[in-house]
C-alpha cells in the first residue's frame, strides 16, 4: 500500500497564497469555508480589516473561552469577536458597504466559475433542495474585487472551471482570480490565464482538469 | 407624558391579526425577540406573512411559530442553516411559501419600505434566477434589477437599553435589521433587556430614534435560542 501523495496546495496553502494579494489597508469579507482561513495568513506587516455583512467592520479572531457573546457572531453564525477600532452598524448599512463598493475585496467559495468570470456558488438547481443565497448575490455585485479559492475538481472529479457555468449563477462575469489546489488562474477577456502552478504540477495537469483551454502563463 | 413602556409580552402582541405581515428582527439567535415570537404563538394569530433572515432553529422562537402552523409565507435569504429543520420540513411538502431575497436586497427593500421610498434599481441578482420575472433597466451601462420597498403591519425586535421615548441601543452584531424594521413597521414592538430614564442613552450614540418605536417591554433575562436548541426545548 503506498500513501496517498497529495498534489498540489492543500486548503490551508491554499489560503495562504489568496492572502499574499491582499494589500495594506484593504476593507475585506471572507466567505465561509476556505476563504475564512485566509486571515491567518496575511503577510506580517499588513493591517487589513475584515466585514461581516451581519454589522461588523473590524472582525478578530474567535473568542476565548469565556468571553464569547451568542450576539457577536459572523456571517457564518460563527462566535467572533471585535478588534480595538471596530464598529457595529445595521444590516442596510452594512450592505451599503458592499453594494456602494465600499468593500475592496471579497473571496468566496465556488461550485462552478466560467471561463467569462461568471460565479455560481448558492444552488445546484435541484428543484427538490431549499433554495438559499444570503448575501452572496449582494457581495458579487458590489464588491470591488471578487476572488475564489476552490478545489479545482469537484469530490466525483468533475472540473469547476468550465467554459459555461450550468448552475444557476450568483452573478455574472465576476470573478477576477481564482485559487485552487493546483494553480492561480486570472479571468481575462480571452478565458483562463494560468499565472502559477502549484509546486510539482504542470500545466497538462492542470488542463486535464479543466473545462475549457487554459492560457499559459 | 410619553411613555412607549407597556407591562407585558402578552399586551405587546395582543393586536396581532390573522393574515399579517410581522418583520422579526436577528440574523440566527443574535438579536431573536424570543419572548415575544413565544407571546405570539401563544395569542394564536395564524396566516402571518414573516419576514426574517432565516427560518429559525429547533423547535423555539421563529421555528416554533413556523412549526405551528402560523405562518403562510417567509420572505427571507437563508432558510436553511444548522438546526433549521422545522421550515424545510413544511416547504418540501409544498404547505409554506417562500420568497427568496438576497440578503442585502432584503435589508435595502426593508429600509426603503421604512424610508417611503417605493421601489429601486440594484445590480443584485442581475443575470441569475433570482431576476427573472423582474424590470431590467440599463443605467449609464450597467443593468440593475426593480426591487420594490417592504413594509410590515408589525415589527418584532430586541433591543439592550432602551427609554420611555422608544430611543433604542442595541448589544454588537444582535443589531441587524432591528433598526429598519422599525421604521418599515406600522406597529414596532420592542424587547429590551434594560429600560433607562430618558437622557441616560447619549443622543450621539442612540442606534434607532424613538420616533420609529411604538412600544416597548422589559425582558430582563432574555432565553438564548441556542441553549433551548441544545437543551432539545420544544415550544410551547
Amino acid at each position: 500500500m503506498s500513501e496517498v501523495e497529495q498534489i498540489g496546495w492543500n486548503r490551508e496553502q491554499m489560503a495562504e497564497r489568496a492572502a499574499q494579494d491582499i494589500p495594506n489597508g484593504a476593507y475585506v469579507n471572507l466567505g465561509i469555508g476556505i476563504p475564512e482561513k485566509v486571515v491567518r495568513y496575511v503577510p506580517a506587516g499588513r493591517e487589513v480589516i475584515y466585514h461581516t455583512e451581519n454589522g461588523l467592520l473590524g472582525m478578530g479572531d474567535a473568542p476565548e473561552a469565556g468571553q464569547e457573546d451568542p450576539e457577536l457572531i459572523n456571517a457564518g453564525k460563527k462566535l467572533v469577536t471585535a478588534i480595538a477600532g471596530a464598529a457595529y452598524f445595521h444590516h442596510a448599512d452594512s450592505f451599503s458597504m458592499i453594494r456602494g463598493g465600499h468593500i475592496d475585496i471579497c473571496v468566496l467559495g465556488a461550485m462552478q466559475v466560467g471561463e467569462n468570470g461568471d460565479l455560481a456558488n448558492w444552488s445546484t438547481g435541484n428543484p427538490d433542495a431549499i433554495p438559499a443565497v444570503g448575501g452572496a448575490m449582494d457581495l458579487v455585485a458590489g464588491v470591488k474585487t471578487i476572488r475564489v479559492i476552490t478545489q479545482h475538481v469537484t469530490n466525483k472529479g468533475y472540473p469547476k472551471l468550465v467554459s459555461a457555468c450550468t448552475f444557476p449563477l450568483t452573478g455574472a462575469g465576476v470573478v477576477s482570480r481564482i485559487y485552487t489546489d493546483l494553480a492561480v488562474i486570472d479571468v481575462t477577456p480571452e478565458g483562463f490565464k494560468v499565472v502559477e502552478l502549484a509546486p510539482g504540477v504542470d500545466f497538462e495537469y492542470v488542463q486535464e482538469r479543466t473545462g475549457c483551454d487554459l492560457i499559459a502563463a | 407624558m410619553i411613555n412607549k413602556q407597556i407591562s407585558s409580552v402578552e399586551e405587546a402582541v395582543a393586536n396581532i391579526h390573522d393574515g399579517a405581515t410581522v418583520m422579526i428582527g436577528g440574523f440566527g439567535e443574535a438579536g431573536s425577540p424570543i419572548e415575544l415570537i413565544h407571546a405570539l404563538i401563544d395569542q394564536g394569530a395564524k396566516n402571518l406573512t414573516v419576514v426574517n433572515n432565516n427560518t429559525g432553529s429547533g423547535h423555539v422562537g421563529l421555528a416554533a411559530l413556523i412549526e405551528n402552523r402560523r405562518v403562510a409565507k417567509m420572505i427571507c435569504s437563508f432558510p436553511k442553516s444548522a438546526n433549521s429543520l422545522v421550515f424545510p420540513d413544511l416547504y418540501t411538502k409544498g404547505e409554506i411559501e417562500l420568497e427568496l431575497v438576497p440578503q442585502g436586497t432584503l435589508a435595502e427593500r426593508i429600509r426603503a419600505g421604512g424610508a417611503g421610498v417605493p421601489a429601486f434599481y440594484t445590480a443584485t441578482s442581475v443575470g441569475t434566477p433570482l431576476a427573472e420575472g423582474k424590470e431590467v433597466r440599463n443605467i449609464k451601462g450597467r443593468d440593475y434589477v426593480l426591487e420594490y420597498g417592504l413594509t410590515a403591519d408589525f415589527a418584532l425586535i430586541k433591543c439592550l437599553k432602551a427609554d420611555r421615548y422608544g430611543n433604542l441601543i442595541y448589544n454588537k452584531t444582535a443589531r441587524n435589521f432591528a433598526p429598519v424594521m422599525a421604521m418599515a413597521a406600522d406597529v414596532t414592538i420592542v424587547q429590551t433587556k434594560e429600560f433607562v430614564q430618558a437622557g441616560d442613552l447619549d443622543p450621539e450614540i442612540v442606534a434607532t430614534p424613538g420616533i420609529f418605536v411604538d412600544q416597548i417591554i422589559t425582558v430582563a433575562d432574555p432565553l438564548l435560542e441556542s441553549v433551548l436548541v441544545n437543551a432539545g426545548e420544544v415550544y410551547p
